[in-house]
């Protein structure tokens, strides 16, 4: 899809003017952390589990080349097919080839993000293939033509009515005045629509929350079902992975999932936790004939052994997105590509480049929320100023932040210059304050003093009152 | 295509500051695979059997599943005649392989098919290999006795699990097929009946998945 992280701060100031998006958005916020926080303390091995998932992907990453080799070696052995791909290009190249093979005429497809990510939809959209999601919210995206606005809820941002005219204009034969109001209608009428496809497509895409070394497993965790009835449905399955997705062992994985769904949706496990291992065999009455996997790395091998190597633990639950104050302002559209908020601040830069995404680093208040969510402990907040260095240092900073920047650092680099200014500068507001002890407006700082009084300093500046011994 | 590969798994080892792994730290992780050790497991799962039975009825419930219990297998039929009855569905439903030697002679007007689920089936009966207490979640497993298509297609799926097949956690429940020595092609660990969200955050049962999970539990 399109890269326009560039835009980030017009597209934010786009989204915080449109109030159906923030009525969504306060949807999201009333929903997902109040689940969360209610199964977490109804676990109270919870903490203690967010150590163990982290060692476990730690270990994980730190061989991941043997694990992956091993990985290959049991999916071989169940008859299944592994196939590499350093790439997006590689990946869809694979893949689209894959779907030929198999005559495809139509494309099933669970949700994934890494499918999205290597920009597979343009590739079957721009051939002779049907691509129908299955996934609701992909289902109700796709129809209208946009991307995820977040990573376990795509559509998170449409209204259901918008949901209802996308229905009717995309529904032929149906009767045009029925009842598409409610939730249960449009649900019961996506039902109908996405039966069709699942019986008849030849290849059903998915991706994976987890590859499984000891067997050569693939895991998908939904609550729909629909990832399910595509895998089993169609004569092909193609799983599409990431690298990082692999663990050990089962017993790996059961510790991790017992953290996604809490994190994610706020339920202690999600509906269908599905194990999948090569294609049907040959006493098996369904199930799919052709079982491929699509490993892809596309910049994850180079993130290893760098201070980006803690990303590649994300289990891509939302739990950092639903937390942040900057993504329930502005929404999933505004990062500019498939990752949103604080995991999407870390990530995109990395996958992507630093120069195009600069700005997102700088998307969040540093308030922590999101580590304090994070089940696999990842230090996101770190992680950003890690990336807003190197924008800095490879001159990608705003001018305005370079200049101030320049400014600060000429005066802290003369400590006296520094303190009389400083000196000068709390009196003078001190001053302005007098009798209110605070300001009601300032040059240079209305973003601040538009929605709140500035507080007036009080009792000179720091070094001046250390100095008179209050420490 | 195994040159993809190859730059691949040199780029992480290049990445990592390292060669390939070879001889004894190899046999480590080996070994950390074939002994596949378990991790902290949460001390609900930690009760006495009675209890365990109640918190798993009280999950499966919780995550919408209705349950009903039969003392002995020759009820089974009964109970599943009810449920559709009460729940106005038609007294038809196709059957997992493996419950062939169920004797529907108490339940004579429900019409039963054996085999995998098609488009049109309305109802489907299979059998669970485990109950796991910790979040009331039913595993099923693949092969000629249980098609995976039963768990999926229909939209009403009854499942039938033996008391003593309720397990403490997911560990347990995958140990039963690593004591079979089986690789199934699909393990379905299932918790309550398809749902979405997708709507405006309301959460809508039946989307894909069946819209009702009916749980008959054998066993006194």
């Amino acid at each position: 899809m399109n890269h326009t992280s560039d835009r980030f701060i017009d597209n934010s100031r786009a989204a915080l003017a449109n109030p159906v998006l923030q009525a969504a958005l306060a949807n999201l916020k009333r929903g997902f952390p109040i689940n969360r926080a209610e199964v977490v303390a109804d676990l109270p091995e919870f903490e203690e589990l967010r150590n163990v998932a982290r060692d476990i992907k730690d270990h994980t990453l730190d061989h991941l080349d043997v694990y992956l080799e091993i990985y290959e070696r049991n999916v071989r052995a169940s008859g299944g097919k592994v196939h590499w791909a350093r790439n997006a290009k590689e990946a869809r190249d694979t893949i689209m080839r894959i779907c030929r093979d198999a005559g495809a005429r139509t494309v099933t497809k669970g949700k994934s993000m890494v499918v999205e990510e290597i920009g597979l939809n343009e590739a079957l959209d721009a051939s002779e293939i049907r691509r129908v999601e299955t996934d609701l919210g992909e289902y109700i995206i796709q129809l209208r033509d946009e991307p995820p606005s977040h990573i376990i809820v795509p559509a998170v941002h449409v209204t259901k009515e918008e949901i209802g005219d996308a229905f009717r204009e995309a529904h032929e034969g149906l009767d045009p005045t029925r009842a598409l109001s409610e939730p249960a209608d449009i649900t019961a009428e996506a039902r109908t629509r996405l039966r069709e496809a699942y019986f008849s497509a030849e290849v059903g895409i998915t991706g994976a929350n987890f590859l499984v070394a000891e067997s050569g497993s693939s895991i998908i965790v939904t609550n729909e079902g629909n990832g399910d009835l595509t895998q089993t449905l169609a004569r092909t399955h193609v799983v599409v992975a990431s690298l990082e997705k692999i663990v050990p062992t089962m017993e790996d994985a059961f510790a991790i999932l017992r953290l996604l769904a809490r994190s994610s949706t706020g339920q202690e496990f999600s509906v269908y936790t599905s194990v999948s291992n090569g294609p049907k065999r040959s006493d098996d009455l369904d199930g799919p004939k052709a079982y491929h996997v699509v490993l892809v790395d596309n910049g994850r091998s180079s993130m290893l052994g760098t201070n980006q190597q803690d990303m590649l633990r994300c289990i891509q639950c939302a739990a950092c997105i639903n937390h942040c104050p900057v993504y329930s302002a502005v929404g999933g559209h505004a990062y500019g590509w498939i990752y949103p908020g604080p995991m999407g601040a870390v990530l995109t830069p990395s996958l992507t480049n630093i120069a195009a995404s600069a700005h997102l680093p700088n998307a969040s208040t540093f308030c922590g929320q999101c580590e304090q969510v994070c089940p696999m402990k990842i230090p996101l907040i770190k992680m950003m100023r890690h990336h807003r260095n190197s924008a800095h240092q490879q001159g990608h900073g705003g001018k305005v932040s370079k200049f101030a920047l320049f400014f600060w650092s000429y005066f802290a680099g003369r400590p006296a210059l520094y303190r009389t200014l400083t000196g000068i500068g709390v009196g003078v507001l001190a001053a302005l304050a007098i009798g209110r002890g605070r300001l009601k407006s300032l040059p240079l700082v209305g973003g601040w003093t538009a929605n709140r009084d500035l507080p007036a300093p009080e009792g000179g500046t720091f070094l001046t009152r250390y100095r008179r011994g209050e420490r | 295509m195994s040159e993809t590969r190859d730059v691949i798994l040199s780029t992480i080892r290049q990445s990592l500051r390292r060669g390939p792994i070879y001889g004894e730290a190899r046999a480590a992780l080996e070994e950390r695979i074939r002994s596949h050790p378990r991790h902290l497991i949460p001390s609900r799962a930690g009760q006495p059997p009675a209890a365990l039975i109640d918190l798993f009825i009280a999950k499966a419930r919780a995550a919408s599943t209705s349950v009903v219990e039969v003392s002995d297998r020759g009820e089974i039929p009964q109970a599943v005649m009810d449920y559709l009855a009460n729940e106005n569905l038609p007294a038809r439903l196709v059957q997992a392989p493996g419950l062939h030697d169920l004797d529907w002679a108490a339940a004579p007007t429900v019409e039963v098919r054996m085999g995998a689920a098609e488009k049109a089936d309305e109802a489907s009966l299979s059998k669970g290999l485990a109950g796991v207490a910790e979040t009331g979640t039913l595993l099923l497993v693949s092969g000629p006795e249980n098609p995976t298509t039963l768990n999926f297609v229909p939209p009403t799926h009854l499942v039938v699990l033996f008391r003593n097949d309720v397990v403490p956690a997911y560990e347990d429940a995958w140990d039963l097929l690593r004591v079979n020595g089986t690789n199934p092609r699909s393990a379905n660990f299932i918790t309550g009946p398809s749902r979405t969200g997708d709507i405006e955050q309301k959460i809508q049962i039946g989307v894909h998945g069946p819209l009702r999970l009916h749980l008959i539990l054998v066993g006194r």
